[in-house]
């Protein structure tokens, strides 16, 4: 595995504790997004019930994974659907390229998509001379300004309406400078009207894909995610693989979870179900419509029982919502695409720990994700087990570039620890040293991180062993 | 290429799948049950929340309602399908000098002749399928004589919907019109006029689709 680039996460979060702005926007953003989700599932019996069926058919369905694919493959083709395969990000992008130049379209128009992110494909379609326009609102936004998104659900959540506007100036000609949020809107319409009429070909991402009968279904507010598949001649649609669900009575419950938990709303402003290209006699929808199936390495999560769990995410966003780090970050500290609690235990695994096992340490493990994730992954357990294997070297690891942290000092230590618990009289020896000696720890070495941060340690002059024997509790 | 990386990808998760056991399918959670009226209430609740505006007529009246709400609105241009009853009645309704009102007109072509008109466009009326009285949502199955874009290029959008057919929940009309059997190239849930909130978290309506969202219920009871 290549190794990217390292980010310096201390730096990073260091920066975004210090940005008054970005946190006062989180703080309202994610204040505001939970109590929405508190109200719309308002009984929490009913919620228990949904959350026990959202995980129930994600395991089903990840236990048939092969199967459902294979027929999601065979419906889609019936339905006149091409369906691509692709390993790596590098072949998704190459499938769309190809597509894109065979109908000769230099404006790609694209609904949101995390997996289109992942692939890093306005970048590369950009090198090739295609433009790649977003235009969800939110992704709109921060493309003009060169980012990307500091969440899931909402891309833009670090961003002020002063700042946007000065951006909408500056990048769209002809824009007045107006922090008016309305007017701001009517703009970003009026852009992107002209965009959907003009762009080749359109491209979106897929929140759920039904086995049984070959849809794809996709949730929004705006309305770009159906001008991008229903306007322009091509379609192309990206997921990842494990996506699928086998029955199409199974989405109403996993869309009342997803929306509920994304935005807290009972269900967006738009559902849009597609099962085929036009068909004939029809006058609209795309003439071709294609289904990239993308694995870049959830094949080998989903190869360990417990690591798959990570598989069951529909990208709902509201783990970060709910993490108390995240909500103090943000998005971009993480310096991956997923951040949050999904993000510690998802990218590590994409990655490989070497670049990305560094985001498992930023967690309380107070396991407020694991309360609030509509299909119930424990994500507190995973990330403990991040953390686990990049000290474990042995084989038992699963994940890329597991051990990677092991060092002499930590195996020392530990083999120490060992050896202080499995001799009474050495433990005793140990501990009144303790005693003795612990408010003489020096802040340096290893031990500064420890102390710089935090209270140090008080050590008791007597052990509890010691208290409870001199009150004369007999020892056996 | 994409063949060889289908084959691994696929035995890969072959070889994974093989050592898990069997998981029985998951049983279907109960469906919400509501009377006639309680359904129309629900639906007419939820959806209004979400800014949609909806008028409970009748089939004797629904025409005159419709003039009535779209009269002095400053709309140029409604856009129907000839090829529906709805269609033909309201064509059959409408005054050929329609003094306050839009005139009426009709899709032309495929979408790539028709594409600029389209987009100038000020209002569309369709038919629904049905809808969703739990989560508060209209039906719509477009076909060749109601395209995908009427109901979301022009701005103002109008959906004719009989209380008869709103069903309990989502999961009741996939269930009960055996969906999965005869899915059709488009399939759509909508709850309201086009909206975002993605700057400052302030709730803006109209931003790609729609900006208004009109249903009006043919309720015979």
């Amino acid at each position: 595995m290549a190794e990217p680039a390292r980010f310096d996460f201390k730096q990073n979060i260091a920066k975004a504790l210090k940005d008054n702005q970005l946190r006062n926007n989180l703080r309202s953003a994610m204040d505001g997004l939970r109590v929405k989700r508190q109200d719309v599932f308002d009984d929490a019996l009913e919620l228990e019930e949904l959350r026990r069926y959202g995980n129930a058919v994600k395991e089903r369905a990840l236990s048939r994974l092969p199967q459902l694919l294979e027929q999601l493959e065979q419906k889609c083709t019936q339905n006149g659907i091409q369906v691509h395969w692709a390993e790596t990000t590098d072949e998704a992008n190459h499938i769309v390229l190809e597509i894109l130049q065979r109908h000769k379209a230099t404006l790609l128009v694209k609904g949101k998509s995390m997996v289109s992110e992942e692939m890093h494909l306005n970048r590369f379609l950009a090198r090739h001379g295609i433009e790649a326009l977003e235009t969800d609102l939110g992704e709109f936004i921060i493309q003009l300004d060169g980012e990307t998104p500091s969440h899931i659900i909402v891309p833009a959540v670090h961003k002020n309406k002063d700042q946007i506007a000065r951006t909408f100036h500056a990048k769209i000609p002809g824009a007045p400078y107006t922090e008016d949020v309305e007017a701001l809107n009517r703009i970003a319409r009026a852009t992107l009207r002209e965009k959907f009429k003009a762009g080749h070909a359109g491209l979106s991402g897929v929140n759920f894909a039904v086995a049984e009968t070959g849809t794809l279904c996709l949730v929004e507010n705006e309305g770009n995610g159906r001008m991008c598949t229903t306007v322009p001649p091509v379609h192309i649609a990206v997921m990842g693989i494990e996506k699928v669900v086998e029955k199409l009575e199974e989405i109403p419950p996993l869309l009342r979870l997803l929306t509920g938990s994304a935005t807290g709303q009972r269900i967006t402003t738009y559902f849009n179900m597609i099962t085929s290209p036009r068909n004939s006699g029809e006058k609209d929808g795309p003439l071709e419509v294609h289904l990239i199936l993308l694995d870049n390495g959830r094949s080998r999560i989903y190869a360990d029982p417990k690591l798959r769990q990570t598989l069951y995410c529909i990208r709902c966003g509201t783990c970060l919502n709910h993490c108390p780090v995240y909500t103090r970050l943000g998005g971009h500290a993480y310096g991956f695409l997923y951040p949050g609690p999904i993000g510690k235990i998802l990218m590590p695994q994409i990655e490989g720990l070497p670049a990305a096992g560094d985001l498992a340490t930023a967690s309380t493990l107070c396991n407020a994700c694991e309360e609030v994730c509509p299909v119930r992954i424990p994500i507190p357990t995973l990330i403990r087990r991040v953390r686990n294997e990049s000290y474990d070297a042995s084989d038992a690891a699963a994940m890329p570039g597991h051990g990677y942290r092991r060092n002499l000092m930590e195996i020392i230590t530990w083999k120490t620890w060992a050896l202080v618990n499995s001799r009474p009289a050495l433990n005793r020896l140990i501990i009144k040293l303790a005693g003795r000696l612990g408010r003489l720890m020096p802040a340096i070495g290893p031990l500064k991180a420890w102390t710089q941060v935090r209270s140090r340690p008080r050590f008791a002059p007597k052990s509890l062993h010691q208290l409870i024997r001199e009150k004369g509790v007999p020892n056996d | 290429m994409t063949d060889i990386g289908r084959d691994r990808i696929l035995q890969r998760l072959h070889k994974a799948a093989a050592q898990a056991p069997d998981l029985p399918p998951t049983a279907c959670l109960p469906i919400a049950a509501y009377d006639r009226a309680q359904r129309l209430e629900r639906l007419t609740t939820l959806m209004s929340a979400m800014r949609t505006q909806i008028e409970v007529t009748t089939a004797r009246d629904w025409l005159d309602r419709l003039r009535e709400i779209l009269k002095n609105r400053n709309l140029r241009s409604l856009l129907y399908s000839p090829e529906t009853d709805l269609g033909r009645e309201l064509k059959a309704a409408w005054p050929t000098d329609p003094q306050g009102l839009p005139a009426l007109c009709t899709w032309k072509g495929p979408i790539e002749e028709f594409k600029d008109e389209l987009f100038q466009i000020d209002a569309s009326i369709t038919t629904t399928l049905g809808a969703i009285a739990e989560t508060g949502a209209i039906v719509l199955w477009p076909d060749d004589k109601e395209p995908r874009l009427m109901s979301l290029v022009p701005p103002v959008h109008i959906a004719v919907l009989g209380s008869d057919r709103i069903y309990n929940s989502f999961c009741e009309i996939i269930q009960a019109e055996k969906w999965a059997d005869h899915m059709p190239t488009n399939a759509l849930l909508i709850s309201g006029p086009s909206k975002t909130a993605d700057i400052e978290m302030t709730l803006a309506f109209g931003v790609h689709g729609p900006r208004e969202l009109i249903v009006l219920i043919i309720d015979e009871t």
